[in-house]
């Protein structure tokens, strides 16, 4: 093996990674395209490509840009920043089954959500509802930790996880039993069902600079998550400084996920799913495996929004209850595969 | 020549004392082996003289103070292999080693300066790991796993390695094959700090043999004086049978004294 190999090895493997992140580029383009097509009044996807340039018709262009582009940007964003919080907490913590809605974050988030409603604060042109969702979501992610405390096992992880969500599941239960408009209780209750219907651009100004925020934080620590690789102690010993690190994530992941919560409510499992469809495509690096699966969460955000549009039905399906739906068996498959680990208590 | 030196170091692990007054001086091109019993502090100090863990005292290494030197900067200076050889990801062995570049500023395997490549490529050669670069680590057996680790560590070209266990878990033969590695490396003029609990590996390899007990340096010296019958009569509690064979020293450790 020379110094020639070793590059030529690298370069193979690097040229497969660039075409599947391409492919899943290409992929996601498609669902936006069909996205911004599918509605009540339906659009083919040239005339949809048309009325984004400006050209078609009037009525066309108002549908394209104006009603449906909203909903297309929050579901390519929310997803995005889902699947890129997931696999940055399985990168921090080497494990694949972390991702932020087992371990609470996003049913915090809309605790806190929650509460700036039912106080009737909660205007769409207010920041306080994504402020109190962040400063939420990083409580709960920040507690985890601590409690986990440092090397914790899968089965501290989960649990932990398990006992704060459902705090925060019955702290909004507890906001939703005192509160006296049967009107708020019944929005309240929707909204946490999870949904990118009627969103605007009012909603996209609320939720996108805290989603790019808590990403580029993310993507800015994605070679620590390599060093990681080889645990705590030998990353430190790297150069990493394990503690900053920590925060870092779990400040990325409550932005990402607390300004997400905040306009769509909880959408769950896309975080789970998505790195583990990328590492049989992208392999187990953990750098290498956050844009794609930014990506996937996009495209699984985008195609699930797209299916609640077609799926005939009586009434609107939430798509947060879809993500749910799908994502709890495949969490379920995935503690069938992880059951030697889990068994063990220390993974 | 001294290169790495600590005076009256201490460190704790909670509460509870761990390190108590430990100082030392360690030259460049030396094996030297740490041994103590079960409890001892022999992680503990290397962690503390990598800089992994606050300690109190002074830790000197090649003319700078530990305290002064920047998080990077350490990393470039030790080595630091830990317990287990642990790898969570199943990455190929070559992107492991490639990660000893990490404080060169190499942070991605794909895109190493020629300069890192050569160095990885040299770790990898002075173990014996080239063949099985592109399998995953965690396909390979206990063995060749820890000439991986072992070849991470190496490319990290620096002056100090610490190992910690690094013959644990392995059958004789690797025992003696990673031992003999580490002295081919001692003898290219890097310290090399070893933990062991084998005492006959540490009598054999070692130039300088530091004895651990209870947080305090019981005894350092040659391996024939630093575990004399009386150290590890006190300090270990064993006796000994000892020889020399192919003009090395023996000790085998026998019953409670």
């Amino acid at each position: 093996m020379s110094v020639q190999d070793f590059a030529l090895a690298a370069e193979v493997a690097a040229r497969r990674r660039w075409s599947a992140t391409a492919a899943l580029l290409a992929l996601v383009v498609l669902l936006v395209v069909l996205s911004l097509g599918i509605g009540p009044v339906r659009l083919s996807p040239l005339a949809v490509i048309e009325a984004m340039f400006g050209g078609g018709s009037d009525v066309a262009q108002v549908i394209v840009r104006e009603i449906r582009l909203p909903r297309t940007i929050l579901a390519f964003a929310i997803g995005g920043i889902l699947g890129l919080s997931g696999a940055a907490l399985q990168g921090l913590l080497r494990n694949p089954l972390a991702s932020p809605s087992l371990f609470g974050a996003p049913q915090s988030a809309a605790f806190g959500a929650v509460l700036v409603i039912a106080l009737g604060l909660a205007d769409v042109r207010s920041y306080a509802l994504p402020v109190v969702a962040i400063i939420a979501a990083f409580g709960s992610v920040f507690a985890l930790l601590a409690i986990a405390g440092r090397n914790a096992g899968l089965l501290i992880l989960i649990l932990a996880g398990l006992a704060i969500s459902s705090f925060a599941g019955a702290a909004t239960a507890l906001v939703m039993n005192l509160s006296s408009n049967p009107f708020v209780v019944l929005e309240i209750a929707f909204w946490l069902l999870g949904s990118l219907e009627d969103r605007s651009f009012q909603h996209v100004a609320l939720a996108l600079p805290f989603i790019i925020a808590g990403a580029a934080v993310l993507l800015s620590q994605a070679s620590a998550f390599r060093a990681l690789t080889l645990g705590e102690e030998a990353a430190q010993s790297l150069g990493v400084d394990v503690g900053r690190l920590r925060l870092y994530v779990i400040t990325g992941v409550a932005l990402g996920v607390g300004g997400a919560v905040a306009v769509t409510g909880t959408i769950g499992f896309i975080g789970l799913v998505a790195p583990h469809l990328m590492r049989p495509v992208i392999g187990h690096d953990p750098a290498r495996l956050l844009v794609p699966s930014a990506l996937t969460g996009s495209a699984l955000l985008l195609a699930a929004d797209i299916a609640v549009r077609i799926i005939p039905s009586t009434s609107d399906i939430k798509v947060g209850v879809l993500t749910s739906i799908i994502g709890v068996p495949f969490f379920l498959y995935l503690i069938m595969r992880e059951r030697r680990a889990l068994g063990g208590g220390v993974a | 020549m001294t290169l790495l030196s600590a005076t009256g170091v201490d460190a704790s692990l909670g509460n509870r004392k761990v390190l108590r007054d430990v100082s030392l001086s360690l030259a460049a091109g030396h094996l030297v082996a740490l041994v103590g019993p079960n409890g001892a502090g022999k992680t503990t100090l290397l962690r503390a003289l990598a800089g992994l863990i606050p300690s109190g005292g002074e830790i000197r290494i090649g003319g700078d103070t530990l305290a002064s030197l920047p998080l990077r900067e350490r990393a470039k200076r030790f080595a630091y292999l830990p317990q287990g050889h642990m790898v969570h990801w199943p990455l190929p062995a070559r992107d492991i080693v490639a990660l000893g570049r990490y404080p060169h500023g190499a942070t991605d395997p794909a895109r190493l300066s020629p300069r890192d490549m050569e160095a990885v490529l040299r770790a990898m050669l002075a173990v014996d790991v080239t063949e099985f670069g592109d399998r995953r680590v965690t396909e390979l057996s206990g063995g060749e796993r820890s000439r991986v680790a072992l070849a991470r560590v190496l490319a990290v070209e620096a002056p100090v390695i610490l190992a910690d266990e690094p013959t644990a878990s392995l059958d004789p033969r690797h025992q003696i094959d990673v031992m003999q590695k580490l002295r081919n490396v001692a003898d290219t003029g890097v310290l090399v700090i070893v933990v062991t609990h084998d005492l006959g590996l540490a009598a054999r390899f070692a130039d300088h043999v530091l004895v651990l007990s209870e947080g305090r340096l019981a005894a350092q010296g040659t391996p024939d004086a630093a575990l004399s019958e009386s150290v590890l009569a006190s300090v270990f509690r064993v006796s000994a049978y000892r020889a020399e064979f192919q003009r090395e020293v023996v000790i085998v450790p026998w019953a409670d004294v």
